[in-house]
């Protein structure tokens, strides 16, 4: 059991690349970290300082009460998963399980005791004297992540390690995981760049981008009051819908509607320029769009309605997602969103005279059709603005 | 694969082809070591009469023995040397990224190309003038350079081939670097290890340039260069039952070695070690 906590840690990389810059955490005592970003946002290298794989270039990592910057990873008493399991493919899964003990000078007996225990757990007693290459996908995942716990060590560190995994063994080992985490209550940092694991699994989580830590909160203080837009766009799925937008007074016009924001909101915005009015960039939530014709009016002065031509229905049974495109003649410049749109395919951003697409997501009762004109209503006091120069929130 | 009966028999022919045109001087070669002198000559490839004539009067020859003794301690002794120099080399050159890598590789795989004959001229001068002319030493040395780098690239093939993340694992596991490549990287870069070695050995023991240039006595001539001085037991006698005789029993090593580690030399050792 110990605490993490990385003060100001940075990696630089020879070519002056940096891949983590000044990163500051706290990872309490038994609590399940997540650090989720898009691909290269330095995660990966973040967890390896952590386990000792890389040199720390600056700042200050200790686990426990010590300083391990210039430790060895075997003195650091903390337990990884491979993405890629890296099982040692001449050894049966008994003395995969039980390597790390054997190298601790742990006796024969007590090895097989904890090795059969952790089996149990993983259900892998019936596999023990296999070796990884009879096993399934499924199966060797297990064996790596018996290869940790076994060992009991103060941290679990776990690089992406189901994204090998199809589909629907993912969410079945997910639950393990967090199984494991809950039974043991071992500190553990865990490498991911699925938003939807990070938001399942954490107490909390850490979002990266570009080497520096954007927000660290519980996964529902990150959905509901995203620090900027690159927060707001990466956690969420179908993703945040962004539009240029301008706030007057009281309302905020947004490309399809002029929408009257909520007392709090507004004193939150303030007044940007002299005439009283300030350029955004709005940030709605595609559940925070409705068929206006299945509400009733006291929900629907909570915010506006517009009329608009639906593109295309995706209908999930539980849930119907409705795509529809609008068209702003302003332009929005965001390093953020240009990245979010690189990493996920979404953020497709209206402006510029372009038109984006947007996603709502309507209940199934909608009667909704493609190609029809449908009344879409957007629920105000959800409506999140951002400042165009920082991607700051201003509503968070 | 064989899915049809014509497959089957074409493949059958080609593979007897092959195989005859391999075995049948290797066959003859061993037929003329167990004729009598006096049916040495008689176009049979099987002459009725078995005798182990040559081979006892091989035995009894020191120069031969001498020879074989040395053949087997200068390709064990290159061959050791080799394989410790090129694994360490090897597994460098795989995993650590410094200046000059391509460098080395390109130097050693030029230093592999020159062709033997190229250089014994001068290191016959070179030999005698700095006294490894006619000495273990002498034969090793040149032998090194050929096999060193035809070891590094077949081992740093098999070294590449091994994940990265064994290794880390393995210290994250509680491995000291050393215990990390001693338990996990050598037991799998084993088929490697015993590829390289063969060749190497291989090499040493059939080289026939060097030891016949650079040696002069018992001292250090190999068997390759021994059986050139063969002679009968007396002047009118033709040699050819002994130099076979000698040939079959050089050739006994090489075939142990690679029957006893071609079961090693499994493809796929590595397989299941990572996903995909």
């Amino acid at each position: 059991m110990a605490k993490i906590t990385f003060d100001g840690v940075t990696k630089r990389y020879p070519d002056g690349f940096e891949a983590v810059k000044d990163m500051s955490l706290e990872v309490e005592d038994g609590e399940f970290m997540i650090l989720v970003g898009p691909s290269g946002c330095g995660k990966s290298t973040a967890l390896r300082m952590v386990a000792g794989l890389e040199d720390i270039s600056d700042g200050e990592l200790t686990i426990g009460d010590e300083v391990v910057n210039q430790k060895a990873p075997r003195d650091r008493d903390i337990a990884m998963v491979f993405q890629n399991y890296a099982l040692y493919p001449h050894m049966t899964v008994r003395d995969n399980m039980g390597f790390a003990l054997k190298l601790h000078g742990v006796d024969k007996e007590e090895i097989n005791k904890r090795v059969e225990d952790a089996a149990k757990i993983l259900d892998l007693t019936e596999h023990l004297d296999r070796k990884p290459a009879n096993l399934s996908g499924g199966q060797r995942q297990r064996v790596a992540m018996g290869r940790a716990i076994v060992r009991d060590p103060s941290a679990y560190l776990m690089d992406e390690p189901l994204s090998n995994l199809d589909a629907k063994l993912r969410v079945q080992m997910r639950t393990e995981v967090s199984r494991i985490q809950n039974r043991t209550d071992t500190t553990t940092i865990y490498v991911t760049h699925d938003q939807t694991e990070a938001m399942t699994l954490g107490d909390r989580v850490a979002v990266m981008r570009a080497g520096v830590l954007q927000q660290v909160d519980t996964p529902m203080e990150l959905y509901n009051r995203p620090k900027n837009l690159f927060v707001a766009g990466f956690i969420g799925s179908p993703a945040m819908n962004f539009m240029p937008a301008t706030v007057e007074g009281d309302t905020v016009k947004l490309p399809m509607v002029d929408v009257r924001l909520p007392e709090e909101l507004r004193e939150r915005v303030g007044t940007g320029g002299e005439d009283g009015s300030r350029e955004l960039i709005a940030g709605i939530r595609p559940e925070n769009f409705e068929d206006a014709s299945l509400l009733g009016d006291d929900t629907r002065d909570r915010g506006a309605s517009f009329k608009v031509t639906i593109d295309m229905i995706e209908s999930l049974g539980s849930e119907i997602y409705a795509h529809f495109s609008v068209s702003s003649d302003k332009a929005i410049e965001s390093d953020e969103l240009r990245e979010l749109a690189e990493d996920s395919g979404a953020g497709e951003v209206p402006g510029g005279g372009e038109a984006g697409d947007i996603v709502a997501r309507l209940s199934p009762e909608s009667q909704v059709k493609k190609g029809d004109e449908a009344d879409i209503f957007i629920d105000a006091s959800h409506i999140q603005l951002f400042d165009p120069s920082d991607g700051s929130s201003l509503t968070a | 694969m064989l899915d049809s009966a014509r497959q089957r028999v074409l493949w059958g022919i080609g593979i007897l082809v092959v195989l005859l045109y391999a075995l049948i001087p290797v066959l003859w070669i061993a037929s003329l070591s167990v004729k009598p002198v006096d049916k040495l000559t008689d176009r049979k490839f099987f002459s009725g009469e078995i005798s182990f004539d040559n081979y006892q009067s091989i035995f009894k020859d020191d120069t031969f023995i001498a020879a074989l003794v040395n053949s087997i301690g200068i390709a064990l002794i290159a061959t050791l040397i080799s394989i410790v120099l090129a694994a360490m080399a090897a597994y460098a050159l795989s995993r650590l990224d410094f200046a000059g890598k391509t460098v080395i590789l390109s130097g050693a795989l030029a230093v592999a190309m020159f062709p033997p004959i190229s250089i014994v001229g001068s290191l016959f001068d070179m030999w005698r003038s700095i006294g490894l002319y006619d000495t273990w030493a002498g034969l090793i040395i040149p032998y090194m350079t050929f096999t060193l780098p035809l070891a590094i690239y077949t081992l740093s093939a098999f070294f590449r081939e091994i994940p990265w993340e064994l290794e880390q694992a393995a210290q994250v596991d509680g491995a000291t670097p050393f215990q990390a490549f001693r338990k996990v990287i050598v037991p799998l870069a084993a088929p490697g290890v015993f590829t390289a070695s063969i060749l190497v050995f291989i090499f040493a023991w059939n080289d026939f340039i060097f030891a016949n240039t650079l040696t002069s006595t018992d001292n250090a001539r190999t068997v390759p260069a021994a059986l050139a001085f063969f002679t009968g037991g007396s002047q009118f006698e033709q040699p050819i039952g002994a130099i076979s005789a000698a040939a079959v029993v050089v050739t006994i090593p090489i075939i142990v070695m690679v029957l006893i580690f071609q079961r090693r030399i499994v493809a796929g050792l590595t397989a299941g070690a990572v996903k995909g």
